[in-house]
């Protein structure tokens, strides 16, 4: 609706759409009304009646986040009656609440805390009364603790409305009505896809990560131990965030530097792996294209489906089995790294594997259930010991007493350290379709790419482009006149739109990208709290930066990897590249009967 | 069995046809002016007028619109729907399809109290009846008139009487209420237009198309026009549904039912408020006391505070529990009752269950958590000696 309407705000008056809420409106009238159960990025229920207000010509107090504007509305937010309502609501909340924030993953960053402080309570009226009857669920990497819970439902709300998961659901009726996990069994039980999108909406610390940072610190402090630490793309534009510098700092340098004076030994970069991924699963889509098309073979799968995003795997092989097919073999770069640096880096370094440690440090909680996988062993170990969530490397950075800001610049170590700005997009949703195609496109055409390729670019859930192949190089003469028709997804909600009409027949691709989290990595389950899809445009906006200042910006161009095929792997899709890199799937429908 | 106190409209006699064919003599608009003209205020307990509901309801522009017959009374002291519905179905079946007319709406939905279910095999015979011996027959202009009643049963939740709890009942959803606006009439079953009113509503409208707004503004007083039924229980000789006419004095009510040492009256269901004495004088009317139909009578050999224990565990047990000033309120003032009970909480706590109150009443999401302070408040200020001081 692009109507304005007037609207006064405690006497200030805007112009604002005809269909903001009066918060909106709030906002836009710089009046801050404090909120629970609200979220950006949500449907809105207002359900806490935290962010009440009063409304001229209303006889009862209404829910601002739910509640929309009309021309002429006066709103009053700070009224005597107000502050009354306001601190009563929160004390109730807070006596359902279990109060040692001391201990608190949350401690300090958690919104109960900001409002109790808001709102100047020092004295719960009631008694404090938590929930210590439901245990704390740890059986996945998500981690629940019902004591803490606030039953604002923005879990419920992320998990089956935006990732349409559904591991989490309300629970009972009246004073029982509790957020709980579907059917009230553990969450390993459910389908849940270690996302960890709730614990990223969870305004207190009831939900969180497993916490891998004690592992971290014995490894460093093991003299027996190699430690080489990975860092996943999203890791440059969100950990500068996550320790308390502004939304979308970026420094790749200041994360290595980070990472050695945490003491690890060796600071490499999944970058390098992102880059591999390319050659390999570009050379897989074209293998598959020229079955297809060449040969004129049948039964080869479209499309073809990126498999870097670990959550997206629990999701397909839950809830999509019957395109376990069309997902790339590759593994995700974190995977590939880990069992290329217990072979390639191991040998090459001449270190026994059994005494490296591989830690990720992901903005992912997902990737802890993957390199758990027991077929992630390629390497003869265990590829990737432990994954430290962008949150936990903070944390490790805060224990040390570690200034970020300050740190100096340092480059990352050798050999799997290189990369491209083709491996710095991989954070962005459309940003591994956008790396493959700069470097298939080269193949197939000889003709280099142009290097922005805006429709596969921005935060929509779900892109489409497609291109006609007019110029082709030698050898790909066949491919003369073919359009090639690509879709970008992030979200698991997206990815399940997507899918349902690829199955229904209404839509056919060649190649899809789906990232899990919305947003993609950027928005990744393991990043700085909070989050809101504001945040996470600044952050995609470092990372296109990023990109843009390199010399490099083409998987194909980076030294690490012709190094590493000639060295080690001979050729993408190599038989010791299927080996190492390359793995298999396999349906977890029984999750949902 | 009704004891009726003289005049009688909604347990009256009545040809079944007369009201739809009387609607669909004039224009769908001509209907709804008929209800506004009327003064009817719905009967579920809110008392909002009638015939307004219907005009934003037919105002709606929609390729679907449904009317639901609110059938879920769950208010605890009320059985004057269950009455009508063994006795007087058709005026209920005829006035959902005169609203059906009057807004657009060719389906209606009667959503029945789970405990009620004995009802379904008789209550879909006169559906089909109606259908087959009524509706058939009638033409509106030279299209046939069509109406379709189905029954849909409730699951024991008193919430799902809310109206947008039951809509959300009916799609499948938990039966919790939402955010207003926007109202039933614009998004609601399907989120598509949807009338609600209650069981006595319809069966009122029957005999307003009949007879007319005229005859009908004869009865009753100049806010409430009008008879009403009354579910009556409690201390009383004869208990049982009472039709009056709106304005009746409760000290009237009481002594035809035979109340005797009365002590207080619940009026207008558990959620309603507690009376004493002072204010038998007072009439069942929109603006006096709440016409809601529930009247529940004790005498003076009841304990009062459990009385009020026994109102706030139907309460916290019945809050759907998605908002907070009720479904931890609920929890707060049962509890500060049982504290109060054993001799553990102070006079100061008391003030703070009040301040409680104040903000539920302002701040929650729908009916049911905004009214449970009026038991709270009513019944503690009326017997503060014997509750507080005990």
């Amino acid at each position: 609706m692009s109507d304005k309407v007037k609207v006064t705000i405690d006497g200030i008056e805007v112009n604002v759409p005809a269909d903001f809420t009066v918060l909106q409106a709030a906002q836009l009238a710089g009046v801050d009304i404090p909120t629970l159960c609200y979220h950006p990025d949500l449907r809105n229920t207002g359900n806490c009646r935290v962010c009440i207000v009063e409304i001229e010509g209303l006889p009862l107090f209404q829910p601002s986040c739910a509640f929309n504007v009309w021309d002429g509305m006066k709103v009053m937010t700070n009224t005597p009656e107000l502050r009354k309502a306001r601190k009563m609501i929160v004390e109730l909340i807070i006596s359902r609440h279990n109060t040692e924030c001391l201990n608190c993953d949350s401690n300090k960053n958690c919104e109960l805390q900001d409002l109790a402080d808001k709102l100047n309570i020092q004295d719960v009226r009631f008694e404090i009364e938590p929930d210590f009857d439901h245990p704390i669920d740890n059986s996945l990497i998500v981690q629940r603790d019902p004591s803490k819970c606030v039953n604002c439902g923005r879990c419920i709300r992320m998990c089956n409305e935006i990732q349409t998961v559904n591991a989490l659901d309300w629970a009972g009726r009246g004073y029982e009505k509790m957020a709980m996990t579907t059917m009230e069994v553990p969450l390993a039980e459910t389908a849940c896809i270690s996302c960890g999108q709730c614990i990223n909406v969870c305004p207190v610390g009831a939900l969180v990560e497993r916490d891998d940072t004690e592992i971290a610190w014995k490894y460093i402090e093991d003299p027996e131990i190699h430690t080489v630490v990975q860092t996943a793309p999203a890791i440059r534009a969100g950990i500068g965030e996550a320790c308390g510098l502004e939304e979308g700092y970026l420094s790749a340098p200041k994360m290595f530097a980070a990472i050695k004076k945490l003491g690890f030994d060796k600071a490499m970069d999944t970058n390098f792996t992102a880059d591999l991924t390319i050659l390999e699963e570009g050379t897989e889509f074209l293998t598959r294209v020229t079955h297809a098309v060449k040969e004129g073979k049948e039964g080869i799968a479209f499309p073809m489906l990126t498999s870097c995003s670990p959550g997206w795997i629990n999701f397909i092989e839950t809830y999509y089995p019957d395109f376990l097919d069309n997902l790339s073999t590759c593994k995700s770069p974190q995977q590939m790294f880990g069992a290329l640096a217990k072979t390639y880096y191991a040998e090459k370094a001449g270190i026994d594997p059994s005494k490296i440690r591989v830690i990720s440090i992901m903005p992912c909680t997902a990737k802890k259930f993957e390199c758990d996988r027991p077929e992630m062993n390629s390497s003869g170990y265990k590829d990737v010991d432990i994954v430290l969530t962008t949150r936990e490397f903070a944390k490790m950075i805060k224990t040390a007493n570690i200034d970020f800001d300050k740190l100096e610049e340092i480059k990352p170590d050798d050999p799997m350290g290189v990369s491209t700005g083709a491996a710095d997009i991989f954070a962005n949703t459309g940003g591994v379709m956008e790396a493959a195609l700069r470097t298939v496109w080269e193949i197939i055409t000889g003709d280099a790419l142009t290097l922005e390729l805006t429709p596969v670019r921005g935060l929509t859930g779900i892109k489409e482009a497609e291109v006609t192949i007019e110029k082709a190089a030698e050898g790909y003469e066949w491919l003369k006149g073919v359009t090639v028709k690509v879709a970008v997804v992030n979200s698991t909600g997206n990815a399940r739109k997507l899918f349902d009409a690829i199955r229904a027949g209404e839509k056919s691709y060649h190649f899809v990208e789906v990232m899990c989290c919305p947003g993609g990595c950027i928005g990744g389950g393991g990043q700085a709290k909070p989050t809101s899809w504001e945040i996470k445009a600044k952050r995609a906006a470092a990372i296109y930066k990023e990109d843009e200042n390199r010399e490099l910006r083409k998987s194909h161009e980076s030294p690490a990897v012709a190094q590493i095929y000639e060295e080690f792997l001979t050729k993408p899709n190599s038989h010791k590249a299927h080996e190492l890199l390359h793995t298999h799937y396999k349906s977890k429908a029984h999750l949902i009967k | 069995m009704v004891k009726a106190k003289e005049k009688r409209i909604i347990t009256g006699k009545f040809t079944p046809g007369s009201g739809i064919k009387a609607a669909l003599a004039g224009k769908p608009e001509e209907v709804v002016q008929e209800v506004i003209d009327s003064g009817l205020r719905g009967k579920g307990g809110a008392g909002f007028p009638a015939g307004l509901k219907w005009r934003f309801a037919a105002n709606e522009k929609s390729d679907m619109k449904t009317i639901i017959c609110n059938a879920d009374e769950g208010e605890p002291g009320t059985f004057k729907d269950k009455y009508l519905l063994d006795n007087h179905p058709m005026k209920v079946l005829e006035g959902m399809a005169i609203a059906g007319y009057a807004i657009g709406a060719d389906k209606g939905i009667i959503y029945l109290r789970g405990e009620y279910a004995y009802m379904l095999p008789s209550l879909e015979k006169n559906i089909e009846d109606i259908k087959k011996n009524v509706f058939s027959k009638l033409k509106v202009g030279k299209k046939k008139f069509e109406f379709d009643i189905k029954v849909r049963l409730g699951a024991g939740a008193y919430v799902c009487g809310e109206e947008f709890a039951l809509i959300e009942s009916l799609n499948g959803n938990r039966g919790e209420p939402r955010n207003k606006p926007p109202f039933p009439i614009q998004k609601g079953y399907l989120e598509k237009p949807t009338l609600v009113n209650n069981v006595e509503t319809f069966a009122t409208v029957s005999h307003i198309i009949e007879k007319g707004a005229l005859w009908f503004g004869k009865f009753g007083t100049k806010s409430s026009k009008g008879t009403k039924l009354f579910s009556i229980s409690g201390d009383v000789k004869y208990p049982g549904v009472y039709e009056f006419e709106l304005g009746v004095k409760l000290r009237d009510v009481l002594e035809l039912v035979g109340a005797e040492n009365t002590k207080s009256v619940q009026v207008g269901g558990f959620s309603g408020i507690n009376v004493t004495e002072s204010s038998f004088d007072k009439t069942l009317a929109h603006g006096d006391l709440p016409a809601g139909g529930s009247i529940i009578v004790f005498n003076k050999d009841r304990d009062m505070l459990k009385v009020l224990k026994n109102i706030l565990e139907f309460f916290e047990e019945e809050s759907c529990g998605q908002c907070t000033p009720c479904r931890e309120g609920a929890y707060q003032l049962l509890k500060g009752i049982k504290m109060i009970e054993k001799g553990e909480k102070s006079i100061r706590y008391y003030k703070d269950l009040c301040d409680l109150c104040a903000t539920m009443k302002d701040s929650a999401k729908c009916g049911l958590g905004l009214s449970i302070p009026s038991p709270f408040l009513s019944i503690t200020n009326n017997f503060k000696d014997e509750i507080l001081y005990r």
